[in-house]
């Protein structure tokens, strides 16, 4: 008595068999409208002709006339996918928790300046990059296995902590070991541009569409690598050690070969960096720019190539191509609340009241201030542009705004905390006040203060994130394995 | 009924039936976790192209004896013998690639992969291209590709309409229980067993899949050339599948045989139901 399968009538599946439920459910996950479409047609074309059209309308960029100042953000947010990309093959296939992983682009960027400036010797080494490369590569490779070894016994919040230990103990040895030869602070400075065969490379031009023809040959060996033996052997190990090893997959030389093959990207970049900065100092690979390298992986989705280069180009363009200048910077502000708002309240009338409520309460506690005492709305905003003009007359900002501002970003703390916790009417009602608020502290102090501005936006695109589509951009849902 | 006549004689002289050149055999495996003896001085053998069962209440050892013979446990004493070589104390990978490959009883399937991923992976050990191999899509790598396709595909098949047409791309997450069943076992083929270990592949399933699991489980044998040891609470299934039954009771084999004889066995009734208080009573 077994149990026939569903048979296949016409064209599609038979109504509620199996099929058609999977068939349904894929429907639903897809857009509506324009956006559907578009997503539906670039479903149909292959992974191969998107990476094509990617590369080329990234290598048409310089042509379309960037700037300098454009040109380095790209190179830059270039650097941080190729590095997002080796650090996809560590944490987002083999799933383990590298914090380590910035250490190894040290490794390759302080590769490269030894062997090829006048550091070492009387003369110093000037290697062509055809031989620099290679050696770097290969000590990052032999680095990334002496690090991946404690990862054969530790697993999670472990590897974390030990990996973390190896990345300060690579600053504190940059920094503090042979400053003759290292530099010590001063890091190591006169390096030589990447040279080969009487070719010099010293152009950012040049150094863009390296970078960018080296992160397209790393996505293209690595999505080869995902679908062969190497790459499901790290998917398995990540989604369940122990039946992996049941499969014949030898567990602790996947992990090891995983963390080799992220310490070699990462070390390919790093010698990109110091040829192109022409120098490195320690502080260029500390633990604030590996968190820079996890949330554009994060952001873009751990596990999916096109997602962690993705992450790390936004990461970076947000942060250096719209923060550097208070008016772009509250673009995305005051972008991120008002989309924020329009996906999160529904239904249209409650966004419109809160609308109104916010607008009605700034002017009213304008006029308010602005009654008691000259002073306290003196200030206005700190930014500048036409946000700035609009929104004079409505935000208070003190003449003297930092002690004020301090006071109000306290407090601005406290009512998103009691926001999250009030329920339904509640909330709505706080929701005017935290939000003008927030405008407040953002225009009389955050503006003013653009390296805090940047992590606290960093958090709250991580945040946002992680409420509307914790897969990331790109990466596709995944089940956590039940221990 | 009774079969007290024919009872095999548990722990004592070897048990007709037993085969002459096992595929596997446990000598006098002894295992304890601290002070607790999970198993006592466990002989057991199977044969090629024979179904072993092993039943017990809950806790009499069974998974652990699973646990001991794909490496995850080194048994503490004894020996564990495949194909006339010890694997006591091989690593876990190591001893699936020598040939028993098994199934887990909370199922572990990687569930974030997709359903021919799944069996693809289990070739892992089978196959010997190198990562740069496999970048640069030399011949080795594309051959063992292809073949190792076509092998998932052809185990796949094995499961009818199953595992089959638009499930195969599917993650393993979105099958059913049932489905996540077979995948298990299908998995585990792709290591190219000669002995399989199914750690309660029935446990679950609803009447109908019940019988087409007995029925798989005999053709795993007979089509395949399988050596199969089978741990099973459903009596159906044991009773449908098996060549020889073992009953195990905190940690020692309590009886031995065809299924007949074990199931009226009076220890494996006392160790399922406890004494019989009048038995009890005339004892004493």
């Amino acid at each position: 008595m077994s149990v026939d399968p569903p048979s296949a009538a016409g064209a599609g599946p038979e109504v509620g068999a199996d099929e058609w439920v999977a068939r349904q459910a894929r429907r639903h996950e897809q857009l509506p409208g324009l956006l559907g479409q578009a997503q539906r047609l670039a479903g149909r074309v292959g992974w191969w002709p998107r990476l094509a059209a990617a590369a080329l309308a990234a290598a048409a960029l310089p042509a379309l006339g960037l700037g300098g100042f454009q040109l380095q953000v790209g190179i830059n947010a270039l650097l941080l996918a190729l590095l997002a990309l080796g650090l996809n093959v560590t944490v987002g296939w083999a799933g383990l928790l590298d914090l380590g992983y910035v250490a190894f682009f040290g490794f390759g960027a302080y590769g490269f300046a030894l062997l090829s400036s006048g550091q070492l010797g009387a003369a110093g080494i000037h290697l062509p990059a055809y031989l620099s490369l290679p050696i770097v590569m290969a000590g990052a490779a032999i680095l990334g296995l002496l690090v991946g070894l404690p990862s054969r016994r530790l697993i999670g919040d472990y590897l974390a902590i030990v990996t973390l230990f190896f990345g300060e103990a690579f600053l504190e040895f940059t920094t503090n070991v042979a400053p003759r030869t290292l530099g010590g602070p001063n890091g190591i400075v006169g390096i030589d541009p990447i040279q080969a065969f009487g070719v010099q490379l010293t152009s950012n031009a040049g150094y863009f569409y390296l970078l960018l023809i080296l992160l397209v040959a790393t996505m293209a060996a690595l999505r080869l690598l995902d679908n062969s033996r190497t790459g499901r052997a790290w998917r398995a190990v990540r989604e369940d050690p122990l039946a992996a090893a049941a499969m014949t997959i030898p567990v602790s030389r996947v992990k090891l070969m995983a963390f080799a093959f992220g310490a070699v990207i990462a070390a390919l970049a790093g010698t990109v960096f110091a040829a192109q900065q022409i120098s490195v100092f320690p502080p260029d690979f500390n633990t604030a720019y590996l968190i820079l390298i996890y949330a554009g992986l994060i952001l873009g989705g751990a596990g999916s190539i096109a997602g962690a280069v993705l992450g790390g180009l936004v990461v970076v363009i947000i942060l250096d191509g719209f923060l550097r200048s208070p008016t772009e910077a509250g673009y995305i502000f005051y972008g991120l609340i008002l989309v924020a708002l329009v996906v999160k309240l529904r239904p249209w009338r409650k966004l419109a009241a809160v609308a109104a409520a916010t607008i009605a309460l700034g002017f009213a506690a304008h006029a308010v201030a602005g009654a008691i005492s000259a002073r306290a709305v003196a200030g206005g905003p700190q930014s500048t542009g036409w946000i700035a003009t609009a929104v004079r007359d409505w935000v208070i900002v003190p003449a003297s705004p930092k002690t004020a501002g301090n006071i109000a970003f306290v407090v601005l703390v406290c009512l998103l905390i009691a926001l999250v916790q009030a329920r339904g009417r509640w909330r709505t009602a706080l929701l005017p006040p935290a939000i003008y608020l927030a405008a407040c502290v953002w225009e009389a102090r955050l503006v003013a203060e653009p390296s805090i501005t940047r992590q606290i936006l960093i958090g709250v695109v991580l945040i946002v994130m992680m409420n509307a589509r914790p897969q990331g951009l790109l990466g596709s849902r995944r089940v956590e394995v039940p221990a | 009924m009774t079969a007290d006549g024919a009872r095999p004689d548990a722990g004592g002289q070897p048990v007709p039936g037993t085969p002459a050149h096992p595929v596997l055999s446990l000598d006098r495996v002894c295992l304890s976790f601290g002070g607790l003896r999970a198993l006592d001085e466990l002989d057991l053998q199977v044969g090629g192209r024979e179904v072993v069962s092993i039943i017990g209440p809950n806790g009499a050892g069974k998974s652990t004896v699973f646990n001991v013979i794909t490496g995850i446990y080194e048994p503490g004493g004894g020996d564990v013998r495949f194909a006339g070589r010890s694997i006591a104390g091989h690593l876990p990978h190591a001893i699936a690639r020598l040939g028993i490959a098994r199934t887990f009883q909370s199922l572990r399937l990687f569930l974030n992969m997709s359903v021919i991923e799944n069996v693809m992976a289990a070739t892992y050990g089978g196959t010997k291209a190198m990562p740069w191999e496999s970048i640069l899509r030399l011949p080795r790598a594309r051959r063992e590709e292809r073949a190792v396709r076509e092998q998932a595909e052809e185990i796949l098949s094995f499961f009818g309409q199953r595992l089959a047409g638009y499930r195969r791309d599917q993650p393993a997450y979105s099958l059913s229980y049932a489905n996540r069943r077979r995948l298990e076992i299908a998995r585990a083929l792709a290591t190219r067993p000669r002995l399989l270990l199914l750690d309660e592949p029935a446990a679950g399933m609803n009447p109908a899949e019940t019988h087409e699991i007995t029925e798989l489980i005999g053709r795993l044998r007979d089509e395949r050339d399988l050596a199969i040891l089978v741990i099973e609470h459903d009596m159906h299934v044991v009773a449908g599948c098996s060549d020889r039954v073992i009953a195990l009771d905190h940690g020692v084999k309590i009886a031995e045989g065809g299924f007949d004889d074990v199931a009226a066995h009076p220890a494996v009734v006392e160790a399922y139901l406890g004494r019989d208080p009048e038995a009890l009573a005339e004892g004493e």
